[in-house]
């Protein structure tokens, strides 16, 4: 009785966990070689539906059926048996194994001799070399994982996934850390495995991607399917709609506030420790203004703003903060200057796991203004809980309480209370890398709110940003970095993408002529 | 800025710390007593190491898989005391077990490993099946295991008395050699070997290595993870089993108290011999080396006539210096 319309069906779905129902009765169906978006605030339940299906979780009630069959799907190995794949949305790769083991892991080719299985290291390496070429990924086979950025770690989940030659290719939010030109090439990639007759499930917050490259999609809405549509009966915002349940017509907040002309922050010769990071950056930031920085992966974006915050050793370069020169020689003196940073990486350097989401909120301030929380000798939970509580409340944090464990927010949630952990300290300059990341639009306008009412109150930020509209819906001036020199600065109201791109590649350029 | 050549001897300093360490040690001890380069002290050496180094093999294998393993030194002592009473000559006056006839070498050599593989699959499946952090886990099995070991030891006729009175061949194992070479000193080398091979060469030791460096990404690769933990507990108890047999043989004695503090040596060798806390990293040379260098500074430093308080102050130090080269080396590749 094989029913060839779907290839997954899920009916009558749910899972709860300890104060949530994070899926509710959903049913959701995926027809073969057809690409089927996934949409949803932060926390709807994208990531825990799709656990379901990858046997990471076993769903409370109702039935998963795979090409017609019904079947129970108890664990990832059996998920992948039953040709099913999955990018995960939170996972971080094998740092200490080369790339071609981080693809093959649990399946690495061998010859069995006396029984015991010996690794074939010429077919690993040529298996891997092989999938590289056809997927046109140029990472070295040999690398370690912990020495690869970490777009090319995504490059090599996808190449993962690609490789086990599953039906059902799930993939929570694959383009997070990816840059435009890897973007385009997964999307050939899709492209070319949905030709062959393989179903993708796409999670995605990028509107513009989700319309180019599904056909079909769903929206969830607090662990409930809102409903599946045709990709072409629907635009942005509509989407938009159905996610967050009310109009939104902007994007952006309007443009209120105005930099002011004092100098807040000015680098001077910035040069990096590291010999191969960047080179003699200068600039400088005033009071009140949004300040872009642009680029590449690889531009040295991020090791440029950590050595600012003290995380990463300068060997040449000054730094001053109101026309003072300052010495930053690690996050403490940093945070004592009034800076924050929000860091690119949340799993490594930004959430403590184990935390509870309170814990998670108050830990810098609470570090940096010991008699802050104090009660005599102990710290005075109430007024903890009252600031986590805020935070929770204006940032629309989706936790079943602030004493959950932060590792079980959804991806965006987490994101979300790191960020609050640095406006409770109420910096004077804010850094922001790639803050927006695996957030949703609902929520991306209010942290754009928040920017804008910061920099109103002259505050001075900062913000590394991948996403080309963010960076030119929201800066006053745009940095452009190319292999760690800075190739230029835009004014924000008349840089343009084609601008940006341009100097993001330029200085590779004049290289390049040199060199001839 | 740094000069290019300064640069690279700052590299070859921090990448062959080990071995740096080791040479300037027996380089110091050779000027203080020149008598020390001959090659009956390298015996001695190799010899005294043997068993430390199947010890600190074993030991290798759980941090790699990412986990912790305290019980190694007390499994040493179980099967030291278990082999010595299973090898005892029938005329011995107070032999262990009276009624049993005398065996051949094989039985106290099986049932030294048995006792030890069954230690290291409860390590696992505390570990890997009731999900007790493996330091807890580990720490627990290993009080059960001295624990048992000391009511074995009390049963009459034996009293708490050391074991003795081992049959010939089982004295030769551990005290004889071919070739000028101790036997014992081929079986860890062969047990080093082996598990190189293992670790490097077939696809279990590549499962091993990705369950310690990031376990929840092996899983989702469907790597059996339950499986790969109780294996590798497995493979450690088997040698501690058999280094506790090779003890017993070697001293030509037994008592409850053997292998007091190994597993401490071991995880000191590894982690000097380069493995990692975190998992996932470790080579068998290297651990070979970190337990030789231990094994050196003892020698050495009773050699040139220091006391053996000494020995605490200097295997410290050098547990500091090594691991924190180490760190360098790492902060240097992120
Ligand atoms: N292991 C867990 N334990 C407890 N709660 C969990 C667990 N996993 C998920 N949740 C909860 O289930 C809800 C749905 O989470 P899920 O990760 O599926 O969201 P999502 O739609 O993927 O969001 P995002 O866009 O932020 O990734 C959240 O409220 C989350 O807190
Ligand atoms: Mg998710």
């Amino acid at each position: 009785m094989k029913d060839p319309e779907y290839i997954l069906e899920m009916k009558n779905i749910s899972k709860s966990f300890p104060g949530v129902k994070a899926l509710d009765q959903v049913d959701f169906f995926v027809r073969p070689g057809k690409v089927h978006a996934l949409m949803g605030e932060n926390g709807a339940g994208k990531s825990t539906l799709m656990k379901c299906v990858f046997g990471m979780y076993h769903p409370d009630e109702g039935k998963i059926i795979i090409d017609g069959q019904t079947i129970s799907i108890i664990n990832p190995r059996d998920a992948l048996d039953h040709g099913i794949a999955m990018i995960h949305q939170e996972l971080q790769s094998i740092r200490t194994r080369s790339a071609m083991e981080n693809i093959w892991v649990g399946r690495i080719p061998y010859n069995q001799i006396f029984g015991v299985r010996w690794v074939d290291d010429k077919k690993l390496y040529n298996d891997t070399k092989a999938l590289f070429n056809d997927l046109e990924i140029s990472i070295d086979p040999y690398a370690k994982a912990g020495t690869l950025s970490s777009s090319q770690c995504q490059m090599l989940e996808i190449a993962r996934a690609v490789s086990y030659n599953a039906k059902i290719i799930i993939m929570d939010e694959p383009t997070s850390s990816l840059t435009e030109t890897e973007t385009e090439l997964l999307f050939r990639i899709i492209h070319k495995l949905t030709a062959k007759g393989v179903a993708i499930i796409y999670i995605s917050h990028k509107i513009d991607e989700i319309l180019k490259i599904s056909q079909e999609v769903s929206i969830m809405r607090d662990g409930k399917i809102i409903g599946t549509w045709p990709s072409d009966e629907l635009n942005t915002d509509l989407i938009v709609k159905r996610m967050v349940g009310r109009e939104m017509n902007n994007r952006f907040p309007a443009k209120s506030h105005q930099p002011k002309e004092s100098i807040c922050l000015e680098i001077r010769h910035f040069t990096s420790a590291n010999r191969h990071s960047f080179q003699d950056i200068s600039f400088s930031v005033r009071h009140g203004e949004i300040f872009g920085i642009g680029g590449l992966v690889g531009a040295q974006r991020t090791e440029l703003v950590e050595s600012i915050f003290g995380l990463r050793k300068i060997s040449n370069g000054e730094l001053l903060i109101n026309g003072n020169p300052v010495l930053i020689h690690s996050p403490e003196d940093a945070i004592q200057s009034n800076m924050a940073l929000l860091t690119e990486e949340r799993r490594a350097s930004g959430i403590i796991p184990r935390f509870s989401v309170m814990e998670n909120v108050v830990l810098t301030k609470q570090t940096a203004n010991k008699a802050y929380y104090k009660k005599g000798l102990f710290l005075d939970n109430n007024k903890r809980s009252a600031d986590a509580a805020h935070y929770v409340q204006a940032f629309s944090i989706k936790t079943p309480s602030i004493k959950t464990e932060i590792r079980y927010l959804s991806g965006g949630n987490q994101q979300k209370t790191v960020l609050a952990r640095w406006m409770l300290i109420n910096p004077e300059i804010l850094i922001l890398d790639e803050p927006t990341r695996g957030i949703d639009v609902g929520t991306k306008f209010e942290i754009y709110s928040l920017m804008e009412k910061m920099a109103g109150e002259g505050k001075t930020i900062i913000m590394i940003s991948s996403e080309m509209p963010e960076l030119l819906g929201m800066s006053d001036r745009i940095a452009v970095m190319c292999e760690g020199h800075l190739s230029g600065i835009l004014d924000g109201p008349t840089a343009t993408d084609e601008k940006v791109m341009y100097l993001a590649s330029s200085y590779k350029h004049e290289e390049e002529v040199l060199n001839k | 800025m740094k000069t290019k050549n300064n640069f690279s001897l700052q590299y070859i300093f921090i990448n062959y710390a080990l071995y740096i360490i080791m040479a300037l040690m027996i380089l110091a001890i050779g000027m203080m007593s020149p008598k020390f380069f001959s090659l009956r002290v390298l015996r001695d050496i190799l010899m005294q190491s043997s068993t430390r180094i199947i010890v600190a093999m074993g030991c290798m294998y759980i941090l790699v898989s990412g986990s912790a393993d305290l019980s190694g030194g007390r499994t040493v002592g179980l099967a030291a005391v278990i082999a010595g009473s299973l090898a005892q000559k029938s005329d011995y006056y107070i032999k262990f077990w009276p009624n049993l006839p005398e065996m051949p070498l094989i039985v106290p050599i099986f049932a030294a490993i048995l006792i030890g593989l069954i230690i290291g699959l409860s390590n696992g499946f505390v570990t890997a099946k009731l999900k007790v952090p493996s330091f807890l886990a580990t720490l627990s099995v290993m009080m059960v295991a001295y624990g048992a070991n000391q009511l074995y030891c009390n049963k009459a006729p034996n009293n708490s008395q050391p074991l003795g009175g081992f049959l010939k061949t089982f004295s030769e194992l551990g005290t004889g050699s071919f070739l000028n070479i101790p036997y014992i000193v081929y079986i860890a080398i062969f047990v080093c070997i082996f598990q190189f091979i293992l670790l490097t060469k077939t696809c279990l030791g590549r499962e091993i290595f990705a369950c310690g460096s990031n376990q929840e990404a092996a899983r989702v690769s469907g790597i059996n993870v339950f499986k790969i933990q109780m294996v590798t507990f497995a493979l450690a108890g088997a040698c501690y089993g058999l280094a506790g047999c090779l003890e017993a043989a070697r001293t030509g004695s037994a008592t409850s108290n053997y292998g007091n503090g190994y597993e401490m040596d071991a995880i000191a060798s590894c982690i000097v011999g380069g493995c990692s806390m975190t998992g996932g990293v470790g080579n068998v040379f290297g651990v070979f080396i970190g337990v030789l260098i231990f094994n050196i500074i003892n020698y050495g430093l009773t050699f040139i006539g220091l006391s053996s308080y000494w020995q605490w102050v200097v295997k410290g130090l050098i547990i500091i210096v090594a691991v924190s080269l180490d760190m360098r080396k790492y902060n240097k590749e992120n």
